[in-house]
């Protein structure tokens, strides 16, 4: 708990003390560990749980320091995911980040198409040594569930997997893909029908069938110790790209960036430069219609504390604290509430937490993938965008790594609604009920052609 | 206030007539403030010792679909958290103890100490908190002793000795047992576990242990009356009131119900420790 005499480390500038309880006593801000970061996380939960979350921590606690675990962690990231994960340089999209040098870490390549293999693996692993065999596990955008489903598939464990109905229209293609798989998926019809009223549902089961089935949590949110295990299977994501970073260019990066819902990617890529304080962090929290409407998914930025899920954290809540429906393009990212550990790092001034708008989250999903040829999942769509505005604020050889946090195979037909692209003829609209303006778009991809070229002439003379 | 029944004084009227105690559970501004107030009002009138008022809420985890269903409407309906203190106030002096039971979110947000203070001046008993464990509850312990309402806690199947020890130490009035590993909703058998389960909490230090979750007959409120303090009902009476095309429908139903559990719990009085 807390030790009166510790101190925030250089580089953070506290906004307001951390309440007692929660300070983790070293100096170092990535051995924060819950089940309070400052003021954020807790475990509020109905008591019939709290055994199970007990259990969970003891197994982990045991795990993380067993070499047979940490070994077949590590052999399962290297030959069945394929970490590490590339740390790709963009120079064609950084032309649009004011000259700013943007490099993306590809969890985009990762099996299961997202960071959140990393995660599942984990906490499948752990399942098998709870000697359980039954998953349970939310998903929105379907990227967990796809997760959760193949590491359950991998190892012989039954799975049931609870999606919003919203969310299984967004994402009709992952439903699929989840039930090929071998998993049970559950619609869920209460509420906003999206990822909290999954995650609602997923608390239902858990608590149901607590001693048959482990929750297999997919952010870095929740009760202690889910923000706490899941920021630990995502750290790799920062580990690897830190020192990829200094391999590649010999320096630190100037900011990591990152797009936040729940927080688990953000948290994984943050987490090895929360001590390094000249690298700048930025969350970008989905502003859907706008952050100046009452549409979108910005919990940091737009909410307040309270309780949901679990854990004491930044939500979207109304005067009563009744929770408020998100609004996100991103399914992934449209959430009311946010992991602990983000909350308190904003509260400090560590991590800075900006809202990117469904407008500019698009446009900047079709420019990474007519600049570069790699196609963004949506949510991090959000954190490219951020990026592009960042690198115009630093401006001219500022080195900016990004967590490509997933790929956007599973966007495409959104898209396609978005910039108007398969008419009924096949042809391409283009405009009408169209949102985006795809022709202005590879305009603006087609200047860093050029510019390239002029450069490579002015070099070459 | 002299008038204020908390749950103790509820609890040990029955204990001193043999029987256990009726403690019946209803949505605040289901199906609209009126309509709920009227309901509890039916229940008291016909046989139930406590009342337990929902505060509704948008994510509801430990509920099932019935309660679930009436927590959206009562929202849809416009429901606030300041009609569950008004309810309470129509509500207390009619013999009952007023129990709230609210996940701990709206009650943050209605501020710790404004709530124990509001519902013990309204004539409230106390608060049952689902989602809320002893060990994130220093505030509201604080808060409920200085305004003298009780803290209900609850305690699972799945309890260990220990969890069983914190909650009953940290609890007024009575310990919340739920009867199975689960959520909210009437089922065909009361689990056997919570036989058991109250006996573990008494042990545990517990002076008064009342059950829940899946009560909703009088063969079944008789039998968890014959070894626990309170039979606590929830789902059946929302259900009968779900149901009802009208006002002196509800009534009727929600009467009829009541008297069939009443009738239970009647049947089984017996001298008590």
């Amino acid at each position: 708990m807390s030790d009166p005499g510790s101190t925030i480390p250089a580089g953070a500038s506290p906004e307001r003390p951390s309440s007692p309880g929660g300070q983790p006593s070293s100096a170092r801000l990535r051995d924060a560990s819950g089940p309070y970061f400052g003021e954020f996380g807790g475990q509020f939960l109905p008591e019939a749980l709290i055994p199970a979350l007990q259990e969970v921590s003891e197994i982990y606690a045991k795990a993380a320091v067993d070499p047979e675990f940490t070994e077949e962690i590590e052999r399962l990231a290297r030959e069945y995911s394929g970490r590490p994960s590339l740390l790709s340089e963009v120079p064609r999209f950084s032309r649009l980040a004011g000259g700013a040098r943007i490099l993306l870490k590809r969890e985009d390549l990762n099996h299961t198409g997202s960071h959140k293999i990393n995660n599942v693996l984990g906490q499948a692993l752990l399942t098998v040594r709870m000697g359980k065999k039954r998953v349970i596990a939310e998903t929105g955008a379907g990227q967990h569930g796809v997760a959760t489903a193949t590491a359950a598939a991998l190892l012989g464990l039954d799975c049931t997997i609870y999606m919003g109905e919203e969310d299984t229209r967004r994402q009709a293609l992952n439903v699929a893909r989840m039930r090929l798989l071998g998993a049970e998926v559950v619609p869920v019809t209460h509420g906003s029908r999206t990822l909290k009223d999954a995650i609602n549902e997923a608390f239902r089961d858990w608590v149901t069938n607590v001693e048959t089935s482990n929750y297999i949590f997919g952010t870095a949110a929740g009760p202690h110790p889910f923000p706490t295990l899941v920021r630990d299977f995502q750290a790799v994501i920062g580990e690897e790209a830190r020192a990829q970073t200094l391999e590649r260019i010999g320096r630190l990066p100037d900011a990591v960036v990152a797009c936040v819902g729940g927080g688990s990617n953000a948290i994984g890529m943050f987490h090895a430069f929360l001590d390094d304080p000249d690298v700048r962090i930025l969350g970008c929290e989905a502003a859907g219609d706008g952050m100046d409407t009452e549409r979108h998914a910005a919990t940091i930025s737009k909410g307040t504390p309270g309780v949901l899920h679990g854990a004491r954290s930044y939500l979207l809540q109304d005067a009563d604290g009744q929770t408020i429906e998100s609004h996100s393009i991103s399914a992934g990212l449209d959430y009311p509430g946010v992991g602990p550990e983000h909350s308190w790092l904003a509260s400090i001034g560590r991590a800075e937490y900006r809202g990117i708008s469904d407008t500019e989250a698009m446009d900047a999903f079709a420019l990474l993938s007519m600049t570069e040829g790699i196609t963004p999942a949506i949510e991090s769509s959000h954190a490219l965008a951020g990026a592009l505005a960042l690198g115009r604020e630093l401006g001219e050889g500022a080195v900016i790594v990004v967590c490509l946090s997933g790929r956007g195979d599973k966007d495409v037909h959104t898209a396609s609604d978005w910039f108007g692209l398969l008419g009924e003829d096949g042809a391409e609209t283009g405009e009408g009920a169209a949102r985006g303006d795809l022709a202005a778009l590879r305009a603006l991809a087609r200047t860093t052609l050029e510019d390239r070229a002029t450069a490579t002439t002015e070099e070459t003379a | 206030m002299s008038a204020r029944r908390r749950a103790a004084d509820v609890l040990e009227d029955c204990r001193a007539q043999g029987r256990a105690a009726l403690i019946g559970y209803l949505p605040v501004g289901f199906p609209t403030l009126e309509g709920s107030i009227a309901a509890a009002e039916t229940l008291i009138d016909h046989g139930a010792d406590m009342i337990e008022l929902g505060l509704p809420y948008s994510d509801p985890v430990m509920d099932g679909p019935v309660i679930q269903a009436s927590a959206t409407a009562a929202l849809a309906g416009g429901t606030r958290n300041r009609d569950v203190i008004t309810a309470v106030e129509r509500l207390a002096g009619r013999g009952a103890a007023i129990l709230v039971m609210s996940y701990w979110n709206p009650i943050l947000a209605y501020g710790t100490d404004a709530f124990a203070r509001d519902l013990a001046a309204a004539g409230g008993a106390g608060l049952i908190t689902p989602d809320l464990v002893p060990d994130e509850a220093a505030d509201w312990i604080a808060a409920s002793d200085e305004h003298g309402v009780d803290r209900i806690f609850l305690v699972a199947p799945s309890s260990p000795r220990d969890r069983l020890e914190h909650v009953a130490a940290a609890s007024t009035g009575f310990v919340y047992a739920a009867s199975t590993m689960g959520v909210t909703g009437t089922r065909t058998s009361v689990s056997s576990a919570a036989e058991g389960l109250v006996a573990r909490t008494r042990e545990a230090g517990a002076p008064y242990v009342c059950v829940g979750l899946g009560v909703s007959t009088g063969a079944q409120a008789a039998e968890v009356a014959g070894y626990a303090d309170g039979v606590i009902v929830g789902s059946a009476f929302v259900r009968a009131l779900a149901g009802a095309e009208d006002p002196a429908a509800a009534r009727g139903a929600l009467a009829a119900v009541a008297q069939e559990l009443r009738g239970g719990i009647d049947s089984d009085r017996s001298p008590r420790p």
